[in-house]
């Protein structure tokens, strides 16, 4: 058995490293797994045409407005209904939760958890998985017995593109909706309703001053910028 | 009354991580304001210079040794042991970094604990609710403030946030182990090997000063003059993911929304379009100058300064001028 999931169904350089490594073992199923609101598959699509196996959506109104921890415990729950060897997630500095939702879903599911990936080898015969994860000084070489919980990077590789075949292949891909109730979990202690956090107010931040241009010669460019840095006391 | 705590990463031989010491900073000027009290946290195989060091900003620091530490992934035992101590303390916000070990820790405590956690903070201040917390989100567009629904919390702070100031008085360092198991361990991953890799470049994160090549730079050797200007300048060196992907610098360099977020107070960037995925890492430095030969590149629509040239030419001049200054 070699299966994978991919929680984050948009995270495509997780979703290409868990395809590469099906490639490489010769044999898998990827299971996509989302927590999205009901008009998602669209994403979803494009990773099962990249050649995912089939596709797990929760969605349920009463998820709205759900924090991290929310959103962990629902993806570690439809996690429990699943098997698998791995289980690969993305890190997007950009998505708001600053990617600490892989973290937790690890610690619910009591799996060891490999952040920061730049490459992952899996070893099947021995049940293990060796991560290279990124350091401050270059990186660090990681090892634990599956199932394992991994958090990638970008450094793992460029995502491909669905081919037409993938494509067309992804029309019949069956994408699974469950809701919180076929999970077995309690809306009351999920979502806006459970929120641990809350936004107490918001505001656009100051506007930039106007871009000042410099055209010229580049010795005058490089004076303006010289002054400039000392006008901001950058340098003395 | 008003508990704080700081749980330091590890850092640089022995001691702990820059961010650290900037969020034990910050967690003092909090408690003062808050008339409470702040504690640091260390856990290691060998806690003792991590511990000295946090105690030069705290008053009170708790050394957990844990053998473990040596030869697992940090997060993975420390979380184990400040979830342990949760279980009898209850402070009313836990500060980490924000780095990659911060968040590991912020995300498994708080999944073994229940506590919120508010990521990425780039300033806190106390009001009578409790704590206030600014964050930048949308990728810099929008700028709020918030608060933990049951009064208490993890943060994770970003660096540069405040500068890292000594107290005056050195703080008292405290063995300490955490209540024996009542929540499960979580499994320490092992680590078999620490790689340096050569040529490693300084850290982004923190540095105060960044200057950044992008595609415009035209292969590795361009980055030379990226090289000089940021040590002629003191700071660290970033770039694109164009820069990136063509193999001309490493992954850990690289700023935007699939790289690293940055605020330093000086962003310089050569060769660099301003791409949106690009801005979204910079977008709140400090000072912004660009140097791009294009005059409608989109970076000169939020740089402070924009030099139209060529970014070799210009380069070499202003190295020149630094040159003779220092001179
Ligand atoms: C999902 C996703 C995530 C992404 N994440 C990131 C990310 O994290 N970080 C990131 O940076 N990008 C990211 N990108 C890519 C981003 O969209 C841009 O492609 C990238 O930022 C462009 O890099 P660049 O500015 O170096 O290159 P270009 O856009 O090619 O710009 C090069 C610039 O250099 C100038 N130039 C060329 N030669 C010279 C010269 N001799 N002197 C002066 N100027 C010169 C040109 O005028 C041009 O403006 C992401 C894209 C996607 C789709
Ligand atoms: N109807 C829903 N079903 C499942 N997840 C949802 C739903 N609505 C929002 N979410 C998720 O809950 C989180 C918070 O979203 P929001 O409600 O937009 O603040 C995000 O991760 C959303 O994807």
């Amino acid at each position: 058995r070699s299966g994978s999931n991919v929680i984050n169904g948009n995270d495509e350089y997780a979703l290409e490293a868990a395809l590469k490594l099906i490639d490489g073992v010769g044999e898998g199923q990827i299971t996509l797994l989302t927590m999205a609101p009901a008009n998602a598959p669209e994403t979803l699509r494009k990773a099962l045409a990249m050649g995912a196996t089939r596709a797990v959506h929760v969605t349920d109104p009463a998820l709205a407005g759900s924090d991290h921890i929310s959103t962990a415990k629902v993806l570690a729950a439809a996690l429990r209904d699943l098997e698998y060897d791995m289980i690969f997630a993305g890190i997007d500095a950009s998505d708001g939760v600053g990617g600490i939702v892989p973290a937790s879903v690890a610690a619910l599911l009591g799996l060891p958890f490999l952040s920061y990936a730049a490459r992952i080898e899996p070893d099947m015969a021995n049940r293990s998985v060796r991560v290279r994860r990124i350091s401050a000084t270059g990186y660090d070489v990681l090892e634990a017995p599956m199932p394992a919980l991994i958090a990638g990077t970008q450094a793992l590789g460029e995502p491909r593109y669905p081919s037409l075949k993938g494509i067309m292949a992804a029309r019949n891909k069956e994408i699974v909706t469950r809701s919180l109730g076929d999970l077995g979990l309690d809306a009351g202690e999920l979502g806006a309703a459970a929120a641990t956090t809350k936004v107490l107010d918001s505001r656009q931040p100051p506007a930039r001053a106007a871009t000042e241009v410099v055209r010229g010669t580049p010795a005058e460019g490089a004076a303006r910028i010289v002054d400039f840095l000392v006008e901001r006391r950058l340098i003395s | 009354m008003t508990s704080l705590w700081v749980v330091a990463e590890p850092g640089p031989d022995g001691g702990i991580a820059r961010v650290s010491a900037e969020a034990a900073t910050l967690a003092r000027e909090l408690a003062a304001q808050a008339k409470g009290d702040v504690i640091g946290i260390v856990i290691g195989a060998d806690p003792a210079v991590a511990a000295g060091e946090l105690a030069d900003y705290l008053p009170v620091v708790w050394a957990i040794t844990d053998p473990a530490a040596a030869e697992h992934v940090w997060s993975s035992v420390a979380a184990t042991h400040v979830a342990k101590l949760l279980s009898t303390e209850t402070p009313d916000v836990i500060f980490v970094g924000a780095g990659a070990d911060g968040r590991d820790l912020a995300g498994a405590v708080s999944a073994l604990t229940g506590l919120g956690v508010l990521v990425n903070a780039t300033g806190v201040t106390w009001t009578d609710g409790g704590p206030a917390i600014e964050m930048s989100v949308f990728g810099g567009k929008l700028l709020t403030t918030s608060g933990f629904t049951a009064g208490r919390g993890i943060v994770t702070v970003r660096p540069n946030v405040t500068t890292a100031a000594t107290a005056a008085n050195k703080g008292k360092v405290e063995p300490r182990t955490a209540a024996p198991a009542s929540q499960p361990s979580l499994p320490a991953v092992r680590v078999l090997e620490r790689v340096s890799e050569a040529g490693a470049q300084a850290p982004i994160e923190e540095a105060r000063i960044i200057v950044a090549g992008g595609r415009g730079v035209g292969g590795p050797e361009g980055f030379g003059i990226v090289e000089q200007l940021a040590e002629a300048l003191g700071g660290a060196v970033g770039a694109t993911r164009a820069a990136v992907d063509s193999g001309w610098i490493p992954y850990s360099q690289q700023i935007g929304q699939t790289g690293k977020i940055v605020k330093p107070e000086l962003y310089f960037a050569l060769g660099i379009s301003g791409a949106i995925q690009h801005k979204v890492g910079m977008r709140t430095s400090g000072s912004i100058i660009a140097v791009n030969r294009d005059p409608d590149a989109p970076i000169a629509d939020f740089a402070d300064l924009f030099v139209v040239g060529d970014l070799f030419a210009v380069g070499e001049a202003l190295l020149e001028q630094l040159r003779a200054r220092s001179a």
